[in-house]
């Protein structure tokens, strides 16, 4: 088999990217036990991976990690829903994109985690708390990405369909969703990553479930293994809603 | 009607339209102009052609001569312009049901496999899906693109790629084709083998078709006239009835006749090329000077 038939193969790239990030733990095992890398600031791989029965079995981990699933499914749904569907009206109504959009760009970049308190007062200390921030934070990059690709459909395409007569709804159905669909998703996932950053940062400020407050309760107990592990934790849930994209892509739009 | 001026080799407009048929086309008078900051630009002056069924009429002209706003204005994607489009009597205010059109820039949509875009007319119209989709692989078996038909266009060439445009715009049935250089993308060989593709399905489904170009030896190859336009504002300066005999492919390139049309269109041409030339030269010197 020649090189360019294994790359365009399933198995090779995710033999390699396996072997990478295998590479890379061996790398940092060595480099701890030689003392290159403070032992007491980063924990050997081998300690995380001892780690991981123990977060599991004492740390009630399927309930947190279902937690912090559902938080980020229902702020991920709605990013999605309302972002879109801004990201439509802004498209659409022209005056409404150019006095809004570069505020939608601004909040993008805010530091919105910070607003914590003032979620927990219009809330209450509970889940909606942290899918209210999930959602604030992850909303600016669907509706920006949604107009830009509403807007980036190619002249030829919409002038195709108006030569077959299409109503404005089909138009839109038909021609420019479909169109704009990569793009929407690049929005969708940049949201997705922004709505678990916010949600675990919030679960670990507030203590109130889920895997962030597990990470700040390992770290305040000094187990940096067991915290480490914790995160991979939090990087399955992220890997789940990546695959669930891709798939959902997949599906409405089956090549790109 | 404004009537344009003939060349030796072919018959007179007139006299060749009192032995037509009815026209299924007619452009009658169309003016179209365009704010710009340097002023009010005239793309299209007072131009009048006219198709009858089954013709093959091109229209050339140099790049800038208003090819694609006459285009547009046929298809009606422009509207604003002084005088009328009627086709069968009707006039035409926005796309018309009679009028398919193929598009010079890539128009296959990534997302559909080949029939699926065939099929794209057809399923707009609302017709069954087992339905569709057999009438769809008759049009896509017509442009020579058979066990092409789940692929997706990013699977396939640009020859290829036209070609689908075309099928999906063939399956909407239009008495009138309409296309806008729909080979400029592609190389000489390609196009050549496509203008025979054109030609086998014009005459095989006698299809009444208008061809926008600013090639000369595609203009002979394919039409039974040609309608040579003026640079800014384009205006018809000639028509010119291609005697050339039916079924053509593309070895007629190679005949004698051939190059007399060609050589003959080109010297009406390369005055308006010279001065669509000189006029992009000043723009350029302009804006360096600014």
């Amino acid at each position: 088999m020649t090189a360019a038939a294994m790359a365009r193969g399933r198995f090779v790239p995710f033999a390699l990217g396996l072997g990478t990030l295998a590479a890379f733990f061996v790398a940092v095992e060595v480099l701890i036990r030689l003392n290159a890398i403070n032992r007491y600031i980063v924990p050997m791989p081998s300690q995380i991976a001892l780690a991981f029965e123990r977060v599991i079995l004492e740390e009630d981990i399927v309930a947190r990690f279902w937690l912090t699933f559902k938080e980020a499914m229902i702020a991920g749904l709605m990013i999605a829903l309302v972002g879109i569907s801004i990201g439509v009206l802004f498209y659409r109504f022209s005056l409404l994109r150019r006095a809004c959009e570069t505020w939608v760009a601004a909040m993008a970049s805010a530091p919105t985690v910070l607003m914590y308190p003032l979620f927990l007062v219009i809330f209450g200390r509970s889940m909606w708390t942290i899918i209210m921030m999930g959602f604030v934070a992850g909303l600016p990059p669907v509706i920006l990405k949604t107009i830009e690709g509403f807007a980036g459909t190619r002249r030829v395409l919409l002038n195709v369909g108006r030569s077959f007569r299409l109503t404005p709804v089909q138009q839109f159905v038909k021609i420019l969703f479909p169109a704009a669909l990569p793009t929407i998703f690049v929005g969708v996932r940049l949201g997705l990553i922004f709505t678990l950053i916010n949600i675990v940062g919030v679960e670990f400020l507030i203590n109130f479930g889920g895997l962030g407050q597990l990470i700040n309760d390992l770290a305040e107990r000094y187990d940096l293994a067991g915290t480490y592990a914790a995160i991979c934790f939090v990087i399955l849930v992220s890997v789940c809603f990546f695959v669930f994209t891709e798939r959902v892509e997949k599906w409405l739009r089956p090549v790109d | 009607m404004a009537t344009a001026p003939t060349i030796a080799m072919s018959v007179s407009d007139d006299a060749s339209r009192k032995t037509r048929p009815e026209p299924i086309l007619v452009v009658d008078d169309i003016v179209m102009q365009f704010e710009t900051p340097d002023g009010v630009l005239t793309a299209v002056d007072h131009m009048s052609i006219d198709v009858t069924p089954g013709e093959f009429l091109a229209v050339i002209g140099p790049s800038g001569c208003g090819k694609s706003t006459l285009f547009n204005v046929i298809g009606g994607l422009l509207d604003g312009y002084g005088g009328t489009v009627t086709v069968g009597g009707e006039r035409v205010s926005g796309p018309h049901r009679s009028i398919g059109m193929i598009f010079q820039e890539e128009s296959t949509f990534p997302w559909r496999t080949v029939v699926d875009n065939v099929a794209f007319p057809l399923e707009i119209a609302g017709i069954a899906k087992a339905e569709r989709l057999e009438r769809a692989r008759h049009f896509v078996s017509l442009v020579g693109l058979d066990g092409f038909e789940r692929r997706y266009p990013a699977e396939l060439s640009g020859g290829m790629r036209q070609r689908v445009s075309m099928a999906r715009t063939l399956a909407s049935e239009p008495k009138i084709l309409l296309m806008d250089e729909p080979f400029a993308a592609l190389d000489e060989q390609t196009r050549l083998l496509l203008g025979d593709k054109v030609l086998q399905i014009q005459q095989q489904l006698e299809q009444t078709t208008l061809l926008i170009t600013h090639n000369i030896t595609e203009a002979v190859q394919l039409a039974d006239r040609i309608v040579v336009m003026t640079y800014r504002p384009g205006k018809v300066k000639r028509i010119v009835k291609i005697d050339l005999p039916r079924p053509r492919s593309s070895e007629i390139v190679s005949s004698e006749a051939f190059g007399r049309y060609v050589a003959q269109i080109w010297s009406d041409l390369r005055e308006e090329a010279s001065r669509g030339m000189h006029d992009d030269e000043t723009l350029r010197k302009g804006g360096e000077r600014s």
